[in-house]
């Protein structure tokens, strides 16, 4: 069996270093799946945050190389093993401990966002009528796994800090959910230029470059929100004759 | 003494999959203060693994379905184990409760006339499981925390309990750790929901996660609630087996549900070779046959892919003990095959399995589209679990409820693919009605001073050994030793082995060591979950030494056959007067005559 070397991020609430540990890798395996590996006969106490090691519920998000990722969906043989392989937590959240991070404020920012609220059944029996091609494209949004590493890599959440101000593309993608969704009748363009902070995204992208679900963040969800915040605020024609309470 | 943060609900929900989030959902709407702990962050939980579907007789693609259906095909698949009372109330509710979800912003896949759309499931007769592609669970669990989060829940995220307290016959509340700082939470609560899932860590192969470590069965047994049917472990018939660090993740049953083919390395579709009597009626004779019904052709049956998991794993492990298996000891599993009969298949594929699509091509190099899967079992669900009443979920002991994965009775033997999805809903909504009402009527009783120290100084014994040997170690060999002697196939002199190297790990686990702090550190709770894993263990290997037959998930190699004796009665697991675990039989519940009549009916 080959050997490698990760470099793992150690330490509690901030402070820390990079600790080497070598360790042996078979064919296959995810970068988690070393992390266990340590974390079993080297060092008992490493933190890690995981839960399905499938994809499916966004928990081992970390910095691999410095790019955000989930530790168990990026195979070593992507990873050029000839050079240590460096591990750290997320870092746009405050720090707990080794690779896990405080990621509680994006479970304040929802309860904040306005509940789903269907407009009245379609049918006597309280059911609704739907057509799949309506429904494609919330599914899209709904694909999320909640991971964060879209709110890791934006620069108004990384660099600017601006987490009282901007919800961030994950609660973007939620509101657009909402928002785009054939039965929820409320209008959230106000809140979506006000509280939500949808101005301050400048479209770069990079939340959309690391999505693990592939989700079209900035195009399909953050422009066309951008675009229904402006038809509503600044459409002369609506001033002008108050209307817009309407959805488009 | 350890320093302890007190919190008071008037009901506590231990677990935030998607039955302890219906529980708390339901008990709020009540107007009870509700505390809702979950191990993990909210959302992560195991029923966002759950894919193909959630079953439910609405009859939308299939006009002939029905609760009766549903009901009929449960105890079928549940070999008449099950608690009668809970398939019906189960069968007959869980249409309500996927269309709430509707209301409550589930986005289902729809049928061309706009209704929610059904596919094929193994073991169910029609077209019933409400779906959104392969990721209905996640579907749920996130419409269920968006719903829940509005409230006025309070959700202790990344807590786990240690121990339940009772008192004046009742329980009490719940001594639990947070795992960010290690600090101890005393919740005192007048009513108690446990929905903690499964026990799939107790084996080395399994689609659970590390979460699933039986906590909710083991909290509950040591409180003197009674736990039965654990004898009965779904190995789910499709995992992946290759690479070796992917051996174990769910591969979902939607692939046979939407045309998926078993075959060995000789290319023949094995499952054809052996159908079960019970189901030969409703079974295709002929591929052709088969392919006609995944159409949706009302006059075909169901392909022999679609029998229940328990014999279509026990097919597979066939197969591979003959020599006839794939290089890395399962079989195939082929999807791609309908190109032969579709056009644009690989575009219908991906749509219909788009997160099988992806973590085939992702962590094995596969496309499922052109290339077969290869495929083995997997640990995947307990039938078995926490004993409960068929109406409210409580248990034997008052006040302590229990839903979802974690209670027993509704799937008897086997559960069918889809009634788990439905059983959380239905039951979960149950126990939180429930359990509102037993602390409405009820006042709190206090947890002993004197325990709760004592719980906190067992909790952190594991730091006073420094030098005791890995938990993670012991947590290896239990596995090992599950997974090898109280597996998918079982024998007496194994089951006896196991018993005595339970004796054996129980000692280990009483000398684990752990280094470092109380924060966030793994090690320790490993240490601590042990204990859980360890009951689960004993209970599952005592049930299945004295089911002496061969019945749903329970495959004894020296009794292969099904047995009258044991057509009647569950096995129940509780604490004896010394303390240690007793094994007793009680009758299966008796079905009132038009049940029977029913069964009969739809036989």
């Amino acid at each position: 069996m080959a050997q490698a070397r990760f470099e793992i991020w150690r330490g509690e609430h901030g402070a820390g270093q990079f600790v080497p540990y070598d360790t042996e890798v078979s064919d296959g395996m995810v970068v988690l799946d070393a992390v266990h590996d340590i974390q079993a006969r080297q060092a008992g106490d490493l933190a890690v945050r995981w839960n399905c090691k499938a994809g499916k519920c966004g928990s081992c998000s970390a910095e691999i190389n410095g790019k955000p990722r989930l530790m168990c969906m990026t195979r070593l043989s992507e990873l050029d093993l000839n050079q240590p392989v460096t591990v750290e937590p997320m870092r746009a959240f405050p720090h707990h401990r080794d690779l896990v991070c405080d990621v509680s404020w994006n479970f304040r920012v929802k309860p904040k966002i306005r509940k789903f609220t269907p407009r009245k059944p379609d049918a006597p029996d309280g059911t609704w009528r739907m057509q799949q091609e309506d429904v494609d494209r919330v599914q899209e949004f709904r694909k999320c796994i909640e991971c964060f590493l879209c709110q890791d890599v934006c620069h108004v959440l990384r660099d600017h800090h601006l987490h009282e101000e901007f919800i961030g593309p994950r609660f973007l993608v939620h509101v657009a959910a909402l928002e785009m969704h054939p039965l929820d009748s409320l209008d959230r363009r106000d809140e979506l230029r006000t509280a939500h902070g949808i101005g301050y995204c400048n479209i770069t992208k990079c939340c959309t470059t690391v999505c693990p679900e592939s989700i079209k963040i900035t195009d399909n969800a953050i422009i066309p929100l951008k675009e229904r915040v402006v038809d509503r605020a600044f459409d002369p024609l609506v001033k002008l004759l108050g209307l817009g309470k309407k959805k488009s | 003494m350890a320093e302890v943060q007190t919190y008071d609900h008037d009901v506590l929900v231990i677990g935030a999959g998607g039955a302890g989030l219906r529980a708390a959902i339901e008990a709020a709407a009540r107007g009870r203060s509700v505390g809702l702990v979950c191990k993990s962050l909210l959302g992560k939980a195991h029923t966002v693994m759950a894919e193909g579907g959630v079953a439910a007789a609405l009859g939308n693609v299939d006009d002939r379905d029905n609760w009766k259906v549903h009901f009929t095909d449960t105890l079928r698949g549940g070999q008449y184990l099950n608690n009668w009372r809970m398939a019906e109330l189960h069968a007959k509710e869980s249409p309500d409760r996927v269309r709430e979800l509707e209301a409550w912003g589930a986005l289902f896949d729809r049928t061309d006339d706009g209704r929610i759309l059904q596919r094929n499931f193994g073991g169910h007769r029609y077209p019933r499981l409400a779906h959104v592609g392969d990721r209905t669970g996640l579907e749920m669990i996130r419409t269920l925390q968006d719903h829940g989060v509005h409230q006025g829940i309070d959700v202790h995220m990344e807590v786990t309990v240690a121990t339940l307290f009772v008192s004046q016959g009742r329980v009490a509340g719940a001594l639990a750790y947070d795992r960010e700082r290690g600090r101890f939470r005393l919740f005192r609560a007048k009513a108690v929901v446990i929905a903690t899932g499964g026990i799939g860590r107790a084996y080395r192969i399994t689609s659970n996660s590390w979460e699933y470590t039986g906590d909710g069965q083991s909290l509950a047994f040591h409180a003197g609630a009674a736990l039965m049917d654990m004898e009965f472990v779904q190995f789910h018939p499709t995992g992946m087996i290759w690479p070796p660090s992917v051996r174990g993740i769910l591969v979902t049953e939607a692939v046979r549900g939407e045309g998926g083919v078993l075959k060995n390395k000789d290319g023949r579709r094995f499952m054809f070779d052996d159908i079960p009597e019970n189901y030969r009626a409703q079974t295709a004779d002929t591929p052709e046959e088969g392919w006609r019904y995944v159409l949706g052709d009302k006059n075909a049956r169901r392909p022999p892919e679609l029998l229940t998991r328990d014999h279509v794993a026990r097919c597979i492990m066939r197969e591979v003990r003959a020599g006839r298996g794939s290089p890395h000891g399962g079989v195939f599993l082929d999807i791609a095959w309908i190109k032969e009969k579709i056009p644009k298949a690989a575009e219908h594929i991906k749509k219909k399995l788009p997160s099988m699509y992806h973590q085939f091509k992702q962590l094995a190099d596969i496309d499922i589209t052109t290339t077969p899967m290869e495929i083995g079992p997997t640990t995947h669900y307990v039938m078995g679990g926490v004993r409960v009443d068929g109406d409210t979920q409580m248990s034997t002991l008052p006040g302590l409820f229990a839903a979802g994965e974690a209670a027993a009775g509704l799937h008897g033997a086997n559960r069918l693919g889809g009634n788990s999805l439905s059983d959380l809903l239905v039951f979960g909504k149950r126990a939180g009605e429930a359990a509102a009402a037993f602390a409405s009527a009820n006042s709190a009783v206090a947890p002993d001073q004197g325990e709760v120290n004592e719980a906190t100084r067992e909790a952190l014994s594991p730091f006073d050994r420094p030098t005791g040997e890995s938990p993670y170690a012991v947590q290896h060999d239990l596995q090992d030793m599950m997974q090898d002697l109280v597996g998918i196939v079982r024998t007496e002199s194994e089951m006896q082995r196991a018993a005595q190297e339970l004796a054996k790990l129980r000692e280990r686990a009483a000398r684990v060591g752990v280094t470092g702090n109380r924060e966030y550190n793994p090690g320790w709770h490993t240490a601590l979950d042990l204990r859980h894993l360890l009951t689960v263990s004993e209970a599952i290997v005592a049930s299945a030494l004295a089911r002496k037959e061969s019945r749903g998930g329970h495959f004894r190699d020296d009794y292969p056959e099904k047995k009258s004796d044991f057509g009647g009665i569950n096995f129940v697991a509780e604490k004896g007067p010394s303390g240690s675990m007793v094994l007793r039989p009680v009758p299966v519940p008796v079905m009132p005559e038009e049940m029977k009549k029913l069964v009969e009916e739809y036989k």
